[in-house]
Formats: structure tokens, C-alpha cells, sequence
């Protein structure tokens, strides 16, 4: 399909999805919990082009964003110790703890490596045997079975030197937290395509079973995720929730197994909390005792003083689709990109950031 | 000599130092001018004169079409270029580290000649010094460049207007995604290497074809989304790019699509963005074609009278997307 | 949340792959998908693959374009 034959698709969807959402009284909203989605949908411009009966929202997908303040500050003290080197992928070097961010610690002198790859943090730590080497493990389903492979593939290497500091969040029970929330409006989820192709789609057949809720999963380019809002709005406007797959190229009803025995052999469920929602059950990943010696919180635990900070950031409201960026009273003037108090702003992913970078909502480009 | 290192008293001034300019610098520069050895260079230069400099930090220090020399007279002769001058003389300076390998010092002094004699410009003053271990990484290298402005031409983002057409010299971000790549263990094919190269013969074959040319600039950190917001804010105007007519290599939209990055932001070193009046568009792209550094010149978008300030992309199903300044570093991104 | 990419898989040795994206290479780790062959196209996020890549896009295209024409569900 060429460029053109895409675009005049893709107004046909429109139109499509005009005509189905024509008579709704107030404008249906569908909430994205990707972050890969919430940049696509800007990238794209796709919020432009839909008609004002659908309201793009974007709830907690992105997994910088989610991660709680003490978690920073945690990864900040081993990355501040000289016996420590920090492995991290790029998104988390900004993300600021209570008083200080990764990046500023690497500038004081913390020995702070960027990663492609879970496993090129062992390579770190190979060349480096006198030091330990933490990779901080950050991400959903799909990141978590990376960080669970490194593990085992440090023990199968008999590395002494490697551990990780686990963040990992679960989807699905941010999702149900969400819905039990009286001041969440969402008619309908465009589900994360990367965390299905290892949970497989049926962890989230409660949304429509127990919550009467419509379900997408897609991909991320633009002509993806537009089928998947043409497919909401037709599950809304005949009332029949049900979970859909637009993504079956790669993602299967039962997921990568392989990957979810990888991940089920290192981690097991754990109360979580989620910076600006708080404790979610079962929602987050710690490693298991038989892996202990590979948790960095368990071989070298912290001691850290319990700290508060206080702002006016309203993350927590953005993250679960309350409000819109805008509504914040920060968003553009103390919270900036550059000088991100919430986490939101900080990450390529996060709303805020997204909503800064891209002009927000629904601007169009010259007004 | 090949297995030496350098050494602090290489910057002490004495008997070595002597000899690295001896052995190293002067086989390889030695021009009338320099050859003089004195505290600086006398030149003798026409009108308006074109003068500027930047230091070069590069890591690697070598890399696929190039190394951190071919740069910094690339970088320091593309500045004077897009001012519309002919560069004619540059000056160098070399910190080095302790330990210092001669045979790479040679071999970025060697690159950094023939990029020279391409540019047409020769380098007439320098210094070297020598930092201890750890106080520098590798070498560092600033150079500082002056160039006769054609007469005629008057390059300035306040000559912008709506109408005008925006022009890109080639593929963007082929520097960048070599780099990056090399940092995070992708492999590319050899046909992907760092564009770095001396645009001045470019541009005098643009400015002979139109003199009217409002804005030349070479987009190198930062990639095209930083020089084009730039151009947007000084010239009080708005940019629509069309996504689809940018070119990028598909070995480069890979890097992009594996590491997270996109290639507008993507650092360039041999590449040139243009503004022009319609109706010289057509002459300068001639003009660019029939040079080896503008075969694949193209028009990427336009001036606009709205959305002054800001930068805005076409994209391929139909939306408009702002596309705005970078934010500090690349990093490669998973979430 | 989570960037990935298919590549295809042009090499393989012991659980490491080696994929190609538009003329890129990568080694990528096959402990997540241990059935992988080469000539498989697969989905790789953060140095591992993740999944088959099964070429279903134009069929999904197409099943739309047919609902939106009033024919039935073909998609799951």
C-alpha cells in the first residue's frame, strides 16, 4: 500500500467512524495505557484528524512514568556507591527522585551506562568484575521477560557481578484499578500491543466480562491504531464489548509462553506502588528467593529515610485520564521537558511530554 | 616512533615539542604560512571577511567515514560556508592526553590535511597542548576558520519569507546512525557512513547560481528538527516540512526504529539546508545536482506566514505534527 | 511503552541470533522464542525476540475494508 492509497484508508475510517459515533451525546472516550501508542497517536497527528465525538485519552503506560519517587532515589544511592555501576535504558536518566535525578548523579561522577539490551549489561559486567553491576529492571510484560532472561543467562555465565533492581509493573491490574475508579471516564481500551504478544489477550477478557468494557489490542502504525478506534466505536455503538484483536500478526490469544515461563521462573507478583495512583495488588514483579542473590535490594540492602515531596504536580490525575496536561497548573511553565518536576514530563513517552512536544490535543499547527 | 605515546612534555614547550611539530604537524600542513613557526599567521584577505570556530569532542574518535580531524575542518569550513564566504584560512588547536597514541595522531593529522586541500583552505597557526591521564579524553581538537564573503550575497534568517522554498542538500542522518550504532552494537552496511565533507565548494556553486539565497546552514547537532526551529524563531515565520519528500536511508529509519530515535533530530556533518525565493529554486537545485554533496537536493517544504516560530510536519496519513527543539542528549530509548 | 521492531532472522548460533532490519544488523538473544528458524521474521524489543511475526497486516486491511463494506467478522 503506497502513501496515498493509506491516507485516503485512512479517511475512510474516519468517515466510518464519524457515522458511527454521529448520534452520541457527549464525546466517547478511549484511552490509550501504551506509551509507544501515546507517541504514535502524536507522531501521527491522528487526534487531528478525528471527528470532536472521540476523545483520545492516555492512561499509565508508560513504565518511566509509573515508577514511584523511592524507586529513583534507591537506584540514585547504589549509582552514587563506587563498589556500583548503573545499567539503565536512556528513558530513566531523567526521571527525578525526591531531590536529585540519575543524570545528576552521573554528573557528580556515578558510573551510569545506557543499554540497548538487558544482556549488554552483563557484558558490563563482565569487563568490570570488581564492580557490581545493577541493571535497573523498568518496563511491562514485555520488558520483564528480558530482564528475567539476563538473569538466568547470568547464572548459566556464572557471573558474580551482575543484579537487578526490579520495578516491573503488570498492565492488567492498573487497568481494573482504573475501572474501580469513580472519577475515570473510558468507554473503551486501546490495549498495549507489546505487552499482548507475551500476555496473549485473554488476561483481558474481564474487561468486558466484569466491566462491560470494549477492548483493542493493535499495533503502532497510525493506520493500526485508527482500525482499532473504528473497531471501539463500533463495539460502543452496538453495545457489545468484547475483546479484539488488530495486531494478530504478532500477537496470539496465548501469548509467548516461552517468555512467560522465562519471567514466572525469576518473578513473582508483588503489591506495587504507582507514582500518582499509589498501591496497586499483584501489580508489580520481585524477584524470587531462589534468585535472591541476583536482587540487588536483598545483597546490599538501603537504608534510606522515608522523604515526601511536596508539589502542585497532578502526574497521578494525567496518569489515570482525569485531567489533560494542560489542566495542570505546572504543565509548560515550572514543568517543562528540560526542568520536568513529574515524571510524566520527563519520559519520551509520558503524556505530559507528549502532549509539550507535540503541541497537545488537538492543535493544529498555526493556531 | 609508531609505538610511542604522547607525554606531558610533549606540551612542555621544550626539545619535544619540537619534535612533534617537526615530525607530525609540519609534514602534513606545511604551507608557506605556517612554515613561518611564528606566535601567529599574517594573511592577506579581500573584503568583508567571514570568521568563527568550534571544538570537536567526538567519541569515537574514529568512526565509519571519518574520524574526529576530518570533523573539525569540515565543521569549521561548512560554518564559514554558510555564511557565504569562500573559507580560506584555518588555525588548530590540539589538547591531548597523556598517553596519547602517535600513530592516531598522525592519522587524524593526515585525514585532517586532505580534508584541508578538498575544502581548498590551508591551516597557517596552532598550539598543542598535553593534559595528564583523565583530563581529556583521547584528544580534543578546536579550530577557528576565516573566509572571504562573496560579494553580493547577504545570508541572514531575517531575509526569510512565506513563500519560500526549503531545501535539503541529501540523505539526513547518516552521522548520527553510524555513531549510535556503533555505540549499541548494530552493524551497518559499509554503504552507511558518516556523511562528514567541506560544503564550500557547494555552496559557492549555489550563491554563482542564485546570490539571492536568504539562509544557508548545515544541520549538524540537533539534525534538521534544531537548525529549521532555529531558522523558524529568528525569522519570525512558520516551516511546513512534508514528511514523505525528506530523504533518509532505510538503513538509517532502522537504526531509528530499533534505538528510538527519529532521524530529524539526528546529527549531520556534510549536509546543508537552504531557503530560497520560488523562482531561484529551480537554478539552485541544478546547481546542487551537478555537485558531488547535493546529487539527491531536494525541496522538503515551505515558509508559511502562519504558525510563526514553530516547525510543522505533514505527515503520511494526513495530520500535522509539530515538530519541535531537541532536548539535550540521544539516548536510546526501550519504553 | 516498549519499542519493537521485526527483523528477520538471518543467522543462528547456539540461543543468538543474528537479524537484519533494512540493511541493519544486530545480534539478538532467542531465549524468549527458542523455536525461531532462520528466515522467520521476528519481533526484537530490547535484544531479545519476542515473537514470530506472522505477515498478517494486508489481511487485516483487508478484513476491515470488507466489514466496512457490510460483510462479516473475519479478523478474531
Amino acid at each position: 500500500m503506497d502513501k496515498k492509497e493509506e491516507r485516503a484508508l485512512a479517511q475512510r475510517i474516519v468517515a466510518e467512524i464519524v457515522r458511527l459515533m454521529a448520534d452520541r451525546a457527549q464525546p466517547v472516550r478511549f484511552m490509550e495505557v501504551c506509551g509507544t501508542h501515546t507517541v504514535s497517536i502524536f507522531r501521527a497527528g491522528l487526534r487531528q484528524i478525528l471527528p470532536e465525538s472521540v476523545e483520545l485519552v492516555s492512561g499509565p503506560g508508560c513504565p518511566v512514568c509509573v515508577t514511584p519517587d523511592d524507586y529513583m532515589d534507591k537506584a540514585i544511592a547504589y549509582a552514587k556507591r563506587e563498589d556500583c555501576i548503573i545499567a539503565t535504558f536512556g528513558d530513566m536518566l531523567k526521571v527525578p527522585g525526591t531531590s536529585s535525578s540519575l543524570g545528576e548523579a552521573q554528573a557528580e561522577g556515578a558510573d551510569i551506562r545506557i543499554v540497548y539490551s538487558p544482556l549488554d549489561s552483563l557484558k558490563i559486567a563482565v569487563e568490570n568484575p570488581d564492580k557490581k553491576v545493577v541493571f535497573l529492571a523498568v518496563g511491562f510484560e514485555t520488558t520483564a521477560p528480558t530482564a528475567a532472561a539476563a538473569v538466568l543467562a547470568a547464572q548459566a555465565q556464572g557471573l558474580e557481578n551482575f543484579y537487578v533492581l526490579s520495578a516491573h509493573k503488570l498492565v492488567s491490574p492498573a487497568l481494573r484499578m482504573l475501572l474501580a475508579d469513580p472519577q475515570v471516564r473510558v468507554d473503551g481500551f486501546i490495549l498495549p500491543g507489546h505487552v499482548s504478544v507475551v500476555t496473549g489477550t485473554d488476561v483481558f477478557a474481564f474487561l468486558p466480562r466484569e466491566f462491560h468494557m470494549p477492548g483493542v489490542v493493535t499495533g503502532f502504525e497510525p493506520l493500526q491504531i485508527l482500525r482499532s478506534i473504528y473497531r471501539l466505536a463500533r463495539q460502543v455503538a452496538e453495545d457489545k464489548p468484547r475483546i479484539e484483536n488488530e495486531y494478530g500478526s504478532v500477537v496470539r490469544r496465548e501469548g509467548n509462553p516461552a517468555a512467560r515461563s522465562v519471567l514466572d521462573r525469576v518473578y513473582e507478583t508483588v503489591d506495587a506502588c504507582w507514582r500518582g495512583i499509589g498501591r496497586i495488588p499483584a501489580s508489580g514483579l520481585q524477584v524470587k528467593q531462589a534468585y535472591r542473590r541476583f536482587d540487588i535490594e536483598a545483597v546490599l540492602p538501603l537504608e534510606l529515610p522515608a522523604q515526601e515531596k511536596k508539589t502542585a504536580c497532578r502526574c497521578g490525575e494525567v496518569l489515570r485520564g482525569i485531567i489533560n496536561p494542560r489542566e495542570c497548573p505546572l504543565f509548560g511553565k515550572a514543568c517543562v521537558p528540560t526542568h520536568a518536576v513529574g515524571p510524566c514530563m520527563v519520559s519520551v513517552e509520558g503524556v505530559c511530554a507528549a502532549w509539550y512536544k507535540y503541541g497537545g490535543g488537538r492543535f493544529i499547527y498555526g493556531k | 616512533m609508531e609505538n610511542e605515546r604522547i607525554t606531558l612534555a610533549h606540551g612542555a614547550g621544550g626539545k619535544l615539542s619540537q619534535e612533534l611539530i617537526e615530525q607530525v604537524i609540519l609534514p602534513a600542513f606545511g604551507n608557506p604560512l605556517l612554515n613561518e613557526l611564528h606566535d601567529g599567521a599574517t594573511v592577506n584577505m579581500g573584503g568583508r571577511v567571514a570568521f568563527t570556530t568550534d571544538s570537536y569532542v567526538v567519541k569515537p574518535l574514529f568512526f565509519a567515514g571519518g574520524n574526529i580531524g576530518k570533523l573539525a575542518v569540515c565543521g569549521t569550513v561548512n560554518d564559514l560556508a554558510m555564511t557565504g564566504a569562500v573559507p580560506r584560512y584555518l588555525s588548530m588547536g590540539l589538547i591531548l592526553e597523556e598517553g596519547f597514541p602517535f600513530a592516531e595522531l598522525r592519522q587524524i593529522v593526515h585525514t585532517m590535511k586532505l580534508a584541508a586541500d578538498e575544502a581548498g583552505v590551508y591551516i597557517v597557526t596552532g598550539d598543542t597542548k598535553v593534559v595528564g591521564k583523565g583530563a581529556a579524553d583521547g584528544i580534543f581538537i578546536n579550530t577557528a576558520g576565516i573566509g572571504d564573503v562573496i560579494p553580493g550575497t547577504h545570508i541572514s534568517p531575517k531575509r526569510v519569507e512565506a513563500g519560500m522554498d526549503v531545501i535539503l542538500s541529501g540523505y539526513i542522518g547518516d552521522h548520527a546512525a553510524t555513531i549510535m550504532a556503533g555505540r549499541h552494537g548494530l552493524e551497518l552496511p559499509a554503504s552507511i557512513q558518516s556523511d562528514c565533507a567541506p560544503l564550500a565548494g557547494l555552496t559557492q556553486a549555489m550563491l554563482r547560481a542564485a546570490p539571492g539565497i536568504a539562509v544557508l546552514r548545515d544541520p549538524t547537532r540537533g539534525g534538521i528538527a534544531a537548525t529549521l526551529n532555529e531558522i523558524a524563531e529568528q525569522s519570525h515565520t512558520g516551516i511546513l516540512l512534508d514528511e514523505e519528500s525528506i530523504p533518509v536511508h532505510p538503513e538509517v529509519r532502522g537504526v531509528c526504529d530499533i534505538l528510538g530515535f527519529d532521524p530529524l533530530y539526528l546529527a549531520n556533518e556534510g549536509k546543508l539546508l537552504a531557503f530560497t525565493a520560488p523562482q531561484d529554486t529551480a537554478a539552485v537545485l541544478a546547481a546542487m545536482h551537478a555537485h558531488r554533496y547535493g546529487q539527491d537536493a531536494c525541496v522538503i517544504g515551505r515558509v508559511t506566514a502562519e504558525a510563526r516560530g514553530q516547525v510543522g510536519l505533514q505527515t503520511s496519513i494526513g495530520g500535522i505534527r509539530v515538530v519541535d527543539m531537541p532536548l539535550g542528549n540521544l539516548v536510546p530509548r526501550i519504553c | 511503552m516498549c519499542l519493537a521492531v521485526p527483523a528477520k532472522v538471518i543467522a543462528i548460533r547456539d540461543n543468538l541470533g543474528t537479524v537484519e532490519l533494512s540493511g541493519v544488523h544486530r545480534e539478538v538473544s532467542l531465549m524468549l522464542l527458542p523455536e525461531t528458524v532462520v528466515g522467520d521474521y521476528v519481533l526484537v524489543h530490547a535484544g531479545f525476540a519476542m515473537q514470530i511475526v506472522d505477515e498478517k497486516e494486508a489481511e487485516e486491511t483487508n478484513a476491515l475494508l470488507r466489514e466496512m463494506n457490510g460483510e462479516g467478522r473475519t479478523v478474531l
